[in-house]
């Protein structure tokens, strides 16, 4: 018989006769939640990336979560050859690796995806083939091993029901701030607007005398940027590995259908749905569960608001 | 996929030398072909994939192996050269990698896969070859009689034989309501059955099974399905997450009250037990194959053996103390193929149309006395079952390291046959 917590922990709470207490609802919710924030905001920052690549590019680049695991082993390396203190040594990660990868991502750029004309069937061929060549060269250079890399502090909070790790609660609160960061550099500054109006209409912005390749160029660089600033977020917490990529990447692309391909706003609004739900619904009853309904969204999503929640009707 | 030739193996530009200087030489007088033909054994390695940390270390031990039997004269005089083969730990390739050793490498045997789900994908294709494959895997499906005659685990004990043997101690100095973490997959679930049966049968209770997937890369949510009233913690993980799942149960006990906690070091190996964030381990107990820190009894052969791998007193590399071996599970490399060695001596191995003699020979085994042969210590082989029973050690963390507490008879890890391959046909 399948062991099902949500029982147990309503019996805990005593709303169900004891018998074996867990711990008790509330508590549980609260873990629940806490695993489902961090989640939700690492997942926010992957796919705020894929979708401003989608918004100004039409490109679905399917190398992302490559970008992702490139930013993790690049933090491996920061950390391993620089002799720092732990901290110290994260920070100069947090840096070195988004500017690295969004080189990476402004190379794949100029030499391939804009000699395919952004042509939208050839652009996910090429980044198929760049999602396996990411893979094999970091296999190659970085090994099979999957490396931890030491967080820059040790904190551990002590709830009166559990410990919770202090440094989870900081990834949450830096992604928020990287992510605050994107919508000012959007909203507020001229390289935001060029976007935007390259994201508008590209031949209307090229006629006013917007150099589109730059653009194009620096929208895939910053999108390689956030999700190789989010995998040095979460290094500390998993450890870099050459698979790492995948599951960021489904659960990006979930997020983005969800939300609407381009839609900024859609995307934030679908990471923290997608998020806390896997964090509630995979608590309660079970992982996988959480990834059937995740999908079923999806499929829901695609059938009766083809656009997403947030997004343009094309 | 790679491959590397070692031993005796040629490169290409030695061979090209060599053919030159023999045609020189041929105009003065015949050339002497004294060497005999290496036998060639084929190695399946999870260089790649989920069980790279495993696969680095076998790689190591089957060299160094290699090495002690080839300076000794090899096998019945001839030299002994290994092919090492990656499988990227993934079923459908392992079968593929049986089937390149055997028809593209012509190699003689098969050994060295560890993880469960692999074997248990590549095993019927070597059946179907009829090359003897020779797993060290610790799963229970070589002696439940779910494979074929010719795969055999003469160098590891398996999980059904360890979870029993200890069973009885886990209940008599840490408690009887245990709940169990473990892998869901096949490995993970001999775990949950065999362990679950010894402890009802020693009077103790499984109060909750808490099965995660391999791939999985977040632990914390699992951890509520503890319950409180839980006394022993049992725990069992496997692959590149590893420090991660132990990293979130010290988070979620710190080192504030928690039950005691008996982990399979399969969720440690590889792993720095000082990483940071491990601290709450100091006092659990570990179930050890092989014991990572040299003890104090170490024996003469474990020492030797220790060295010839170039492992530490602390059970990293010798060259690079963060490079933390499989200690604990390794060893079955080095005895399989010393038991390699003694079954193609007993057999008079020739070549391919001996496979089967040699198979017989080693169902033929029964005592293994500890020896350079079996580092580990004693074994008993079981010819019908295809499976070895050792030893196995409980370990207790103290000041950051490993401390044996209590070593199993091989009597108590022995359970009734659930299969004679020896009446199954070739």
């Amino acid at each position: 018989m399948p062991h099902s917590p949500l029982a147990e922990a309503l019996r805990g709470g005593g709303w169900l006769g004891d018998t074996r207490a867990q711990m008790s609802f509330g508590p549980f919710l609260l873990l629940a939640v806490l695993e489902g924030t961090v989640m939700a905001a690492v997942l926010a920052l992957t796919a705020v990336g894929l979708s401003l690549v989608f918004g100004v590019m039409r490109v679905v680049n399917v190398a992302h979560g490559e970008l992702y695991m490139l930013g993790a082993v690049i933090a491996w390396f920061v950390t391993f050859y620089l002799p720092l203190p732990p901290a110290m040594g994260w920070l100069a990660a947090l840096i070195i690796a988004p500017l690295l990868v969004a080189a990476i991502a402004a190379l794949m750029d100029t030499l391939i995806l804009k000699r395919l004309n952004y042509d939208p069937e050839a652009t996910i061929v090429a980044t198929i083939g760049l999602l396996y060549m990411l893979q094999q060269a970091a296999l190659t250079f970085y090994g099979p091993d999957a490396r931890p890399v030491v967080a820059p502090f040790q904190w551990r909070i002590q709830l009166p029901w559990f410990g919770y790790s202090g440094y989870k609660l900081f990834v949450v609160a830096a992604a928020l701030a990287i992510l605050l960061a994107v919508w000012l550099f959007m909203t507020r500054t001229k390289a935001g607007l060029v976007m935007r109006a390259t994201q508008v209409d590209r031949e209307t912005a090229q006629a006013f005398g917007i150099n589109v390749d730059r653009v194009y160029a620096g929208t895939f660089a910053l999108g390689g940027a956030l999700a190789a600033a989010a995998a040095v977020l979460i290094v500390p917490i998993q450890q870099a590995h050459y698979l790492m990529g995948h599951d960021p990447l489904l659960l990006s692309f979930i997020v983005v259908i969800i939300g609407g391909l381009g839609s900024i706003r859609g995307t934030l609004v679908a990471a923290l749905v997608i998020g806390l739900s896997d964090g509630i619904i995979s608590m309660f009853f079970s992982p996988t569960l959480a990834k059937i309904i995740a999908t079923l969204l999806v499929a829901l999503v695609l059938v009766f608001r083809p656009q997403g929640l947030f997004g343009a009707r094309a | 996929m790679t491959q590397k030739l070692i031993g005796m193996a040629p490169s290409r530009r030695a061979v090209l030398k060599g053919a030159g200087a023999g045609l020189l030489t041929a105009g003065f007088a015949a050339p002497v072909w004294s060497q005999a033909a290496p036998i060639k054994l084929g190695f399946q390695l999870h260089r790649t994939g989920i069980g790279a940390a495993y696969g680095r270390w076998y790689e190591r031990t089957a060299q160094a192996a290699l090495k002690v039997v080839n300076d000794a004269g090899g096998i019945n005089g001839r030299p002994v050269e290994i092919v090492f083969e990656d499988d990227g730990t993934d079923p459908k390739r392992g079968a593929e990698v049986v089937e390149k050793l055997t028809s593209q490498h012509n190699c003689d045997l098969i050994f060295g896969p560890l993880f469960s789900h692999v074997v248990i994908g590549s095993a019927p294709r070597a059946g179907e070859l009829k090359v003897p494959y020779l797993v060290c895997s610790e799963g229970f499906h070589v002696a439940s009689g779910m494979l074929n005659r010719w795969t055999m685990q003469p160098g590891i004990t398996d999980v059904r034989a360890q979870v029993s043997s200890m069973a009885p101690w886990v209940l008599a100095n840490l408690g009887k309501k245990v709940t169990m973490v473990y892998p869901d997959y096949a490995f993970g679930h001999d775990h949950r059955d065999f362990f679950s049966a010894a402890v009802e049968a020693g009077g103790g209770e499984v109060i909750a099974k808490v099965a995660v997937p391999p791939t999985e890369t977040s632990f914390t949510r699992y951890l509520p399905q503890i319950p409180n009233d839980t006394e022993v913690l049992y725990h069992v993980m496997v692959g590149p997450a590893v420090l991660t799942f132990v990293k979130e149960l010290g988070e979620f006990y710190g080192l504030g009250a928690k039950p005691q906690i008996f982990g399979f070091i399969d969720s440690l190996e590889a792993v720095d037990i000082a990483s940071p964030g491990l601290e709450f381990l100091e006092g659990t107990h570990f179930w050890e194959g092989h014991c990572r820190n040299q003890q104090a009894d170490a024996s003469e052969h474990e020492v030797a053996y220790r060295a010839a791998v170039g492992v530490d007193a602390n059970g990293a590399s010798v060259s690079d103390a963060k490079d933390v071996s499989t200690y604990a599970h390794m060893f079955s490399v080095w005895e399989t193929l010393h038991v390699i060695k003694a079954g193609m001596e007993a057999a008079g191995y020739q070549g391919p149309a001996d496979r089967q003699k040699f198979v017989e020979a080693v169902e033929a085994m029964t005592e293994m006395p500890e020896s350079l042969a079996h580092v580990q210590g004693d074994k008993v082989f079981n010819g019908k079952t295809h499976q070895v029973f050792g030893h196995q050690f409980i370990s207790k963390v103290e000041g950051g390291k490993l401390v044996k507490v209590h070593t199993t008879s091989i009597e108590d890890s022995i359970y009734p046959d659930a299969v004679d391959y020896m009446t199954q046909s070739f």
